[in-house]
């Protein structure tokens, strides 16, 4: 069973770290829509998905994933907007989970948008 | 929804913008009493009787980006279609306390789903937030307080990833117990 003690370990590493973790100004966000509309067409797993991704690459202190309320436009559902420092923000729509580690390659990586996931390719 | 816990994850949205601080999320599950219960309470900012009143009807919502909000309408009908019960109890600066209660043999019954992702993503996404979850079936039962965690955590965020992992890996090993698993 997961013991308290475990949760103190992971405290002491995290200390170790956190003060890098704080001083990400430049930090980009991933914000994943999770109104009621975004729920149930899938935003759940879209929102894992990203989390794992970023984790597995060790972007943790350069991306944040969180989630956003309805924006509506609920007929593009899962809505996922991209903002990364200094350049304009992304509305990508209609994720998937399986679009997700193309995203983080080439939009949170290498800054290259993925234009046939955006809005304005759907429209 | 396809799941009862993509309900919650959506409910408890409504206490994290009602301003609460601390959000209780409670699931009884009785194989003997043919019931699964679900409820989600909050000391956020509560409500009037006429806006209780103004939630259950679909075509309410406090939005300005749309005209409908089918958060507690889809809820509500969740629990009445197996032939449950649905209730919500708020006082104004007090706060919410939304109840659905299911008949769960009734074929019209929505599985649970996966209940423990939604905590986790509740925690991960508002990380200032307190939830305490309890989750109870005929066997046992078990509470997640982040409270306590935080606690212990002194000053480490609950969306550190570590600390996440530690949570879900927390709650799937109470959960396979509470359902009568093995114990690893």
């Amino acid at each position: 069973m997961k013991s308290l003690a475990e949760l103190q370990a992971i405290r002491d590493r995290a200390r170790a770290q956190i003060e890098l973790r704080q001083e990400n100004p430049n930090a980009a966000k991933v914000l994943v829509g999770m109104a009621t509309c975004g729920i149930a067409a899938g935003a759940r797993p879209v929102l894992n998905a990203f989390t794992e991704e970023i984790a597995k690459r060790g972007l943790t202190k350069d991306v944040t994933v969180t989630q956003t309320g309805c924006i509506g436009i609920c007929q593009y559902e899962p809505v996922v907007e991209v903002e990364v420092p200094g350049q304009e923000k992304v509305t990508y729509v209609k994720v998937a989970p399986e679009m997700v580690p193309r995203i983080v390659n080439d939009h949170l990586v290498n800054h290259n948008v993925v234009t046939e996931y955006t809005i304005g390719a759907i429209k | 929804m396809r799941e009862l816990s993509l309900n919650v994850m959506d409910v408890a949205q409504n206490s994290v913008r009602a301003q609460a601080s601390l959000i209780y999320i409670t699931v009884t599950e009785s194989d003997k009493e043919d019931n699964l219960t679900i409820t989600i309470s909050d000391n956020g900012c509560g409500m009037t009787d006429e806006q209780v009143q103004q939630v259950i009807d679909p075509f309410f919502t406090t939005r300005t980006t749309r005209k409908v909000g089918l958060g507690v309408p889809l809820f509500k009908l969740s629990a009445e279609q197996t032939g449950g019960s649905f209730d919500i109890k708020s006082k104004l600066g007090e706060g919410t306390a939304t109840t659905a209660s299911y008949v769960k043999s009734s074929v019209d019954m929505t599985p649970l789903g996966d209940i423990n992702d939604t905590v986790k993503i509740l925690i991960q996404c508002n990380p200032d937030i307190d939830f305490v979850f309890t989750h109870s079936t005929d066997l046992d039962s078990f509470t997640l307080d982040t409270r306590e965690l935080r606690e212990i955590l002194a000053g480490v965020p609950l969306d550190t990833p570590d600390v996440l992992e530690w949570i879900r890996q927390f709650l799937e090993e109470n959960t396979q117990n509470i359902y009568g698993g093995a114990e690893k």
